[in-house]
């Protein structure tokens, strides 16, 4: 889809070994277009990983830190896979397939290889056939208030029976699809899973019907308003989903998965560190990287910062030590020369606007 | 295309000096704006802080990533422009008849270097 994209005029950037869509007009105007209206991601680039066999359900399960027992066929979950140390090595959706024995993992791009590898490597004398199917599959995301209608108007796609974290195997113009209600950007939405070509005409029949096509920049400020984590800023391997306040995803009472073992560790120790929210007074723009400051010394780090363009206020998530997490705890953030004051807030800049 | 202003000089870094006597007026090109895509905040220095020939003096920040400014002359910062504190979009609005600072330079033989809106019209063809 490389040549619609550069058709559109759009800025063409290398990520995750892709070369994607960073934006086609304008940032803000495409993040409010899917506050507001609905806009389209092409995200292709994000991995399929099929996990089939007798011991399928058993071995996700082991690798994975949410509970699947609990999924019924057609749903969704969200969770980790975590290494023995208690790191995470990628954060993922589970697709419980409506074929018996049939799980699909959704993973992030960069990750792909070695997501593939870590989960062939846990497969040793489990009963279960693990392939890396991404090259087969392209994923259009459709966000915002008006995803419904548009899906049902542009595709004759009869998507209201879908809540969210739910989905259905459909067929659009005689060719398969899996409509996923779900998405990254804290609005109603779905996603789209079709072979690349059907990926092709889904995109341009969202196109030729006036819909916003949307590139990863401002992905990037939506789910960051609505304080999901990106692998990389607020996740990674020297990282605990506990530290990232992702725990709810990862079920300790589950009887073992991997990581399990460190993550009641770190629980039993204390954290040592949180992440959080953080507003700052002035406009200047806190990014990743940036140190935070408190009693004449550093105490944290930005992992993601912007100038949230539905709130108008510059702000950021950060890790910092534990005694600083408290909400309207006083901090400063190093922006090159100066340091800039702000407060500990909630995650959440912006709320999500799920259809439960 | 991006508009390059007669009568002004303009750095590499893309900045423009419009040279007042001993005074040198600083901001940046449209080149300049057009890629940084929409300004939200402009990090100025403030009255009186010493800037040096082709080192930071602040920084332009778009929604994508922050762009530091290079100071296309040495001296004294006199004055900065408060209304970008307000509005900073001024920037992509009009960035010839929106300046960021103004400097009482030490050594006015230092804009020798700097191109006028010919040569900064070549530079930015060899740059395509």
């Amino acid at each position: 889809m490389y040549d619609s994209h550069v058709a559109l005029g759009a800025q063409m950037s290398p990520f995750g070994g892709f070369m994607m869509p960073i934006q086609y007009s304008d940032i803000a105007a495409e993040h409010l277009a899917v506050r507001e209206h609905c806009g389209m991601f092409d995200v292709s680039h994000m991995g399929e990983i099929l996990v089939t066999g007798p011991d399928a359900e058993a071995f996700v399960n082991h690798v994975f830190t949410n509970d699947v027992t609990t999924l019924s066929p057609g749903h969704v979950q969200y969770g980790m896979m975590l290494y023995p140390e208690g790191g995470v090595v990628d954060d993922l959706l589970v697709y419980r397939m409506p074929e018996p024995e049939t799980w699909l993992l959704v993973v992030n791009a960069a990750n792909i290889g070695k997501d593939y590898g870590w989960i062939c490597q846990a497969a040793g004398g489990w009963n279960v056939k693990v392939s890396d199917d991404s090259e087969h599959y392209g994923q259009i995301a459709l966000q915002g208030p008006d995803a419904e209608k548009t899906a049902s108007d542009v595709l004759g796609l009869e998507l209201s029976d879908l809540v969210f974290y739910t989905f259905k195997e459909t067929e659009w113009n005689g060719e398969k699809v899996l409509a996923s209600r779900s998405g990254y950007t804290g609005e109603d939405g779905f996603e789209f899973y079709a072979s690349p070509e059907v990926t092709r005409k889904i995109w341009d029949a969202f196109l030729s019907a006036g819909v916003t096509p949307c590139g990863l920049g401002c992905r990037d400020t939506l789910r960051f308003e609505v304080g999901l984590p990106l692998y990389g800023h607020e996740l990674g391997r020297d990282i605990s989903p506990l530290e990232a306040g992702l725990g709810v995803f990862v079920k300790l009472d589950k009887p073992e998965f991997i990581g399990k073992d460190a993550t009641l560790a770190l629980k039993a120790a204390g954290l040592k560190r949180k992440l959080v929210g953080m507003e700052l007074i002035d406009k200047a723009i806190p990014r990743a990287g940036y140190p935070v400051e408190a009693d004449g010394k550093q105490i944290g780090e930005v992992t993601t910062g912007y100038h949230s363009i539905s709130t108008d206020k510059s702000v950021c998530l950060a890790f910092v030590g534990l005694p600083y997490a408290s909400l309207g705890t006083e901090v400063g953030i190093r922006i090159r020369k100066k340091v800039f004051p702000g407060t500990v807030c909630r995650k959440r800049f912006y709320d999500k606007k799920y259809k439960k | 295309m991006s508009k390059i202003a007669e009568g002004l000089l303009y750095s590499g870094s893309h900045e423009w000096v419009k040279v007042e006597g001993d005074m040198a007026v600083i901001g940046i090109s449209d080149f300049a704006q057009k890629s940084m895509g929409n300004i939200v905040y402009v990090d100025m220095p403030d009255e009186d802080d010493e800037v040096v020939k082709d080192e930071e003096f602040g920084a332009v920040e778009s929604v994508k990533a922050a762009s530091d400014l290079y100071s296309p002359v040495s001296g004294t910062v006199v004055e900065k422009n408060a209304a970008l504190d307000d509005d900073p979009g001024l920037l992509n609005q009009d960035p010839y008849a929106n300046w960021i600072i103004k400097v009482r330079m030490s050594d006015p033989a230092e804009t020798g270097s700097l191109m006028d809106s010919a040569a900064y019209g070549e530079f930015l063809e060899k740059q395509a």
